[in-house]
């Protein structure tokens, strides 16, 4: 038992190096996030980020990976075997990294996945400062966060197409005028 | 004090706009009437600080509307990294937040040593710590010179430009740059630091009070900067708190919140600082909390240098050949560190999978870096989480009932740099 099974929709946690990461489903996260900001205490939403797995784990990597000790050369990798990373549920990850301003700054993050045009309810309603995050991780991940008051795009021209951090949208793939084939 | 100004206190309940936070949108007994204009600020105008626009609505010289388009300055910063070995990722940071370089070179170093689980040597500590504290007094100043030169005060723009001199040429002694160093390495220092640096940095240290008294005799006393400043722009703690505004801007609206003291990074818990708070919120605390802050980093950065002048002759950077790249001398003697060389340089150094965020208190604030890693030598996605960018999220909250005139201070005071904004 811990202190993040009260959070609705709470499905796994798992604790990282820097902060606790607990899981949720989707379509609870605006109840979840009500529940860290009222009951947990965490004040301050200092991030929204969308990740976007597609091809995680299509290619193996190996090679060598360094630990404080030194190197591990029985590893696996350190011999030249390939690895898989762990697989992801979903395409997208949305992760909402939360603090407390308390001593010692508490921090969670909040994460849910989501597939590709799945909708996530929006969280401006729990922290304003999620209106411009949410707008970002729209145009750049094309991540629908469903009531939200202003869904635009705020890094990218209004008629821009596609969502640039996408791992399907190629780097340097945009039109670029004054060419030779022009 | 000898200020005949009557300061507001900061309003109750919140002033946040209903319908969308950051859009302050005309009340409904102005809307539609003739006596309204909408006016373009920006994108290119010199006191945007990098290229915002704002659309404003007037009504007389009342500000009865606004919203912030950004944009312009978007790179893709995080796309390019993306495709790049984190040996050469290390440069993006820096330019993200072209005036606060050193602090964003620091959380990217910071994220990709946690995963690595790469100790750094502990004069590596000292010395980025100096840095950052010198370049936070830079950021400031150009935050001072250019905030009062767009309210008239034109000559603390010289003052201030002579000091961050002094600065830049520090950084140009120890990492050969002005800007944009590149000093911070995974893993330490790029390189030792140089002979006469530490007599160069302590002539400064003593230089810096005496410069900050001359700030303060030519505008704390100067009745226009106090009233362009004082009750100008509030933003209220818990508004502030809800916009999740971090560093300068909220200490001045009271909440008593440093990274540096509540979550020490490097070896922030064994200096002696002081976090300065103001109660007001409004622009001329904004600025009393930056004024402030160069004292304490004068004072830290003092503490670095005593650390670091017994430090003679340690390790500047981690003793890892499969991250750090070998000593130049030994390429020509060991066949090994040539190897190492050749495969760090081409290949890049491998990264656990995992995802980190770490966060630093840069000159603007909370700013922070989210990786993910596949355990490949390329980020798999990294996310900067910037300060300005959640900073100019408050320009409507602060715009109530604000003049045209206070649109500048306010923006002005928020200290937003576009780069970090738009990345």
């Amino acid at each position: 038992m811990s202190k993040w099974d009260a959070l609705p929709g709470y499905l796994s946690e798992r604790d990282g190096g820097d902060m606790p990461t607990v899981t949720v489903e989707a379509s609870r996260i605006r109840e979840a996030c009500e529940h860290a900001r009222d009951e947990l205490g965490f004040a301050m939403c200092v991030d929204v980020v969308a990740t976007d797995y597609l091809g995680w784990g299509g290619k193996g990597v190996s090679g060598y990976i360094g630990t404080a000790s030194g190197r591990d050369l029985m590893h696996p990798m350190t011999q030249g075997l390939q690895t898989l990373p762990e697989l992801k549920p979903r395409r997208f990850a949305i992760s909402y990294h939360l603090l407390a301003l308390q001593p010692g700054a508490p921090r969670v993050r909040l994460q849910c996945w989501v597939d590709e045009d799945e909708p996530v309810p929006s969280v401006v309603s729990v922290w304003p400062t999620c209106d411009w995050h949410e707008r970002e991780q729209y145009d750049l991940m094309g991540i629908r966060f469903e009531g939200h008051p202003n869904l635009t795009r705020i890094l990218m021209t209004d008629d821009w197409e596609g969502h640039p951090l996408r791992k399907d949208y190629p780097l340097g793939g945009e039109p670029v005028r004054f060419t030779d084939e022009e | 004090m000898t200020s005949t100004v009557e300061r507001s206190q900061t309003y109750d309940g919140t002033r946040i706009p209903p319908r969308v936070p950051t859009i302050l949108d005309v009340p409904d007994e102005l809307r539609g009437s003739e006596d309204v204009f909408r006016i373009n600020f920006g994108p290119n105008h010199p006191s945007t600080h990098g290229v915002l626009r704002l659309i404003v609505d007037l009504h007389g010289e009342e500000v009865v509307g606004l919203a912030a388009v950004i944009g312009y300055l978007h790179t893709g910063f995080e796309k390019t990294m993306e495709a790049k070995t984190y040996w050469k990722c290390v440069t993006y940071p820096e330019r993200i937040d072209y005036v606060g370089y050193q602090n964003n070179e620091l959380v990217f170093s910071l994220a990709v040593e946690e995963l690595l689980e790469l100790e750094v040597p502990t004069k590596a500590k000292w010395m980025r710590m100096l840095l950052c504290e010198l370049n936070r007094i830079h950021s400031h100043l150009v935050f001072l010179g250019t905030s009062a030169l767009e309210l008239g005060a034109i000559s603390m723009f010289w003052y201030c430009f002579r000091e961050r001199e002094t600065i830049l040429d520090l950084f140009e002694l120890v990492t050969g740059q002005r800007m944009h160093t590149r000093y911070f390495q995974i893993g330490g220092l790029a390189e030792d630091i140089p002979p006469g640096f530490y007599p160069e940095c302590r002539k400064f240290v003593e230089w810096m009070p005496h410069a900050l008294d001359d700030y303060l005799a030519l505008l704390d006393r100067n009745q226009i900067w106090l009233e362009r400043t004082k009750g100008i722009g509030t933003l209220s703690a818990e508004d502030a708190v809800a916009l999740g505004q971090t560093g300068p801007n909220l200490r001045a609206s009271g909440v008593d919140w440093d990274l540096r003291r509540d979550q020490p990074y490097l070896h922030y818990d064994q200096v002696d600082f002081r976090v300065p708070v103001y109660p007001n919120g409004d622009v001329y605390d904004r600025y009393r909390v930056r004024m402030d802050e160069m004292a304490e980093s004068t004072k830290i950065v003092r503490q670095c240098l005593d650390r670091l002048e017994r430090m003679e002759g340690m390790p500047w950077i981690a003793d890892d050949r499969k991250v750090v790249l070998p000593p130049r001398e030994e390429l020509h003697t060991s066949m090994e560190s040539l190897i190492h060389h050749f495969k760090i340089v081409t290949e890049g150094f491998r990264v656990p999978e995992g995802e980190i965020y770490t966060a630093v208190e840069s000159p603007r604030g909370e700013s922070g870096c989210y990786l993910v890693s596949d355990g490949g030598p390329k980020p798999w996605r990294i996310h900067f989480r910037s300060p300005s960018f959640v900073a100019l999220e408050a320009t409507a909250t602060c715009m109530h009932r604000a003049l045209v005139a206070d649109l500048i201070a306010i923006v002005g005071s928020l200290d937003s740099v576009m780069g970090d904004t738009d990345r």
